[in-house]
């Protein structure tokens, strides 16, 4: 059979599979709805959370971004995983013991003021959109590259299965949705790498091949260097990016990642607060399983393509370079006029230009690897951006219906109402969504250093401080999360849409990049948190009494 | 029984400074900071502080994760806070 067919086989299975879910899993109740009931299973939950929290990034693009960056690929591997840790240890546990449903919520109560309420429902939907048309986006993409469809097409097409059952099922729908697209998403990401380790290093599990030897003797991260050297690139195993950036870039991926609300409110789902530790722990092995495979697959799809490719007669290219060159991702413009593809990291002599995406799209095409293959890498990639995009509109659609409606405007709304309004408002994000995807704005490019970025300089330190430090306030939180958020966002529109010529280290404060000001945001927020709070009231006694007993698991009050 | 709880927020606070100073030393440590002179020390086809870095300081996390897991689970039973 060809690619067409298998991938509208594989792709028709497992939409068939999320839809029949949804209609299993009804939501008949907001808890339902909010938090599964709060009664998901700590191992279910922690696929659902790896799911949840791997995108079409994750899935599509950053194994070529390692490919790219080498050593430096790094903050994304050990930003994204390393997040969990703080997850587990200082929210996760507490969060649950807290025991509602939305992260405003934990703000508005433990800050007893519906401003700081308010503050962070503008974060938790500002930080979701911006991610979620990232999604829609990656949707669209999938569809059109390996069906053939408009990306436009491809989009609502996203939309109406999202819909189907972020809309029914809310978050119960949501999770048994998302199980089910992590067992997809895992299995199409491992099976290809699987084969072209064991073809280049004639091992099956790539984390070894990955340090292992080539046919021809030489380990295959000194041919990496080898050829880094050979054509000008950066040195694949120590990278150029200066410490610092590093070190910040890093640190505001760790801690944006502890503060994404989508990722936070999973940990509502289970029954108890020891199921809430486990949970973080499970949820880290499902995607260390991904992120720790992501880098060898860049080893050796970078070696593949410059073996394939440098140096080749244009003439002579294989047919997944012809295949590709359609969408723009692989171009070659024979500067020289000999015919012959040069690739190298100097501008003047480069003639290949290559889209990182290309290293997991067409991965399966440049080893070699039999059609089916490359319709589960479709679907793969479809589950990884509808299962993201599904928890972003889940918590857009309870920040409207819980913390706006409910909680601020309208606290005598019956449950059914509140349910519709939760329906209705997650069918609206969904619309909207769909649009950001099909038009997508100028700030979807830098989704990393917004959504990260700000999470890190707003909820995180907020929630931190409101469980570890039990005389914060109301008037330091707010403080701390308004000035955080401005100083943060104010760097990254300055330098990114403001004055892009300036964005370079030299300008740069200390010689951090906009991608690691998150981390600065964080400390600023938690100073003048801390300055505010001595000169002002402290929380009531109450107030006092909740930190207390969201510290202490069987504590009842 | 204030005292009680007191003491068992103490014990998790220690738990929680040990296990981060983990974190910070096989993330920052081994893969940032320290990972230019780790990369003259190698094993396979492995620089020290690129492996830390692209692959170690993963598989370190969910250690320190489940060590997590496993001392305040031991912790709770010992101040009978275990939820039923």
């Amino acid at each position: 059979m060809d690619i067409q067919t298998w991938t509208f086989i594989i792709v028709g299975a497992t939409f068939s599979l999320y839809i029949g879910i949804a209609i299993w899993s009804r939501a008949g109740t907001t808890k339902d709805f909010y938090v599964a009931g709060g009664a998901v299973h700590p191992l279910f939950n922690g696929m659902a959370t790896a799911a949840d929290w791997m995108s079409a990034g994750s899935f599509i693009s950053m194994a070529g971004m390692i490919a790219f960056l080498g050593y430096d690929g790094s903050v994304y591997l050990m930003g994204w995983t390393g997040g969990y840790v703080l997850l587990a240890l200082l929210l996760a546990p507490y969060l649950r013991k807290f025991g509602k449903f939305t992260v405003p919520d934990f703000v508005g109560d433990r800050y007893y003021s519906s401003g700081a309420r308010m503050v962070a429902v503008f974060c938790a939907v500002f930080i979701s959109f911006t991610y979620v048309a990232g999604q829609m986006r990656g949707t669209g993409i999938v569809f059109s590259r390996f069906l053939n469809v408009e990306i436009e097409i491809g989009v609502v097409i996203g939309m109406v299965i999202v819909f189907f059952y972020a809309v029914m099922g809310g978050m119960k729908g949501i999770t048994y949705t998302q199980v089910a697209q992590y067992c997809v998403l895992i299995f199409a990401y491992l099976v290809p790498v699987i084969f072209i380790s064991i073809m280049m290093t004639g091992t099956a599990i790539p984390q070894i091949g990955f340090g292992s030897t080539l046919e021809d003797g030489t380990y295959l991260l000194d041919r990496l260097d080898g050829l880094s050297e050979e054509l000008g690139l950066v040195m694949y195993t120590s990278g150029d990016k200066p410490m610092i950036d590093v070190f910040f870039i890093t640190a505001a991926l760790m801690i944006g990642t502890a503060g994404l609300p989508h990722v936070i409110v999973r940990f509502f789902t289970v029954p108890l607060v020891r199921d809430a530790r486990t949970s973080a722990g499970y949820a880290l092995i499902f995607i260390v399983l991904l992120y720790s495979t992501a880098p060898a697959l860049a080893a050796f799809a970078k070696v593949n393509l410059v073996d394939t490719v440098h140096n080749v007669e244009y003439s002579e290219v294989p047919e997944w370079f012809t295949n590709w060159e359609p969408t723009g991702l692989v171009e070659f413009n024979d500067l020289n006029n000999d015919g012959i593809i040069q690739y190298s990291g100097d501008p003047a002599v480069n003639e290949l230009h290559i889209d990182p995406d290309i290293i997991v799209l067409a991965n399966p095409e440049i080893a070699n690897l039999p059609n089916w293959v490359i319709g589960l890498v479709a679907a793969g990639g479809l589950a990884a951006a509808l299962s993201t995009a599904a928890g972003l509109l889940l918590v857009i659609s309870t920040s409207v219906a819980h913390d706006l409606f409910k909680r601020t405007l309208k606290p005598n709304l019956s449950d059914k109402n509140e349910l519709r309004i939760a329906r209705v408002a997650a069918g609206g994000a969904v619309i909207v969504a769909g649009y950001f995807g099909i038009h997508p704005p100028g700030f979807v490019a830098q989704t990393i250093a917004f959504a990260f970025g700000l999470a890190a300089a707003s909820f995180f330190p907020a929630i931190i401080l409101g469980i570890f430090y039990k005389k914060m306030n109301k008037e330091g939180a707010i403080a701390g999360m308004v000035a955080g958020v401005v100083f943060t966002a104010g760097y990254i529109i300055f330098f990114t849409f403001i004055r892009p010529d300036l964005n370079n280290a030299e300008n740069w404060l200390f010689g951090i990049s906009p991608e690691g000001i998150g981390t600065l945001g964080m400390l600023l927020n938690m100073a003048i948190a801390v300055v505010v709070v001595r000169f002002t009231k402290e929380p009531p006694q109450h107030i006092q009494e909740l930190v207390e007993n969201i510290r202490v698991p069987g504590k009842r009050t | 029984m204030d005292e009680k709880y007191q003491e068992y927020w103490k014990r998790n606070l220690t738990i929680l400074v040990s296990l981060l100073i983990g974190w910070f030393v096989f993330s920052y440590g081994l893969g940032i900071l320290l990972a230019e002179p780790l990369n003259s020390i190698r094993f396979g086809g492995f620089k020290m502080g690129f492996w830390f870095a692209q692959q170690g300081s993963q598989y370190a996390f969910i250690i320190i994760i489940f060590i997590y897991v496993y001392m305040m689970n031991r912790l709770d039973r010992e101040f009978d806070v275990r939820e039923e």
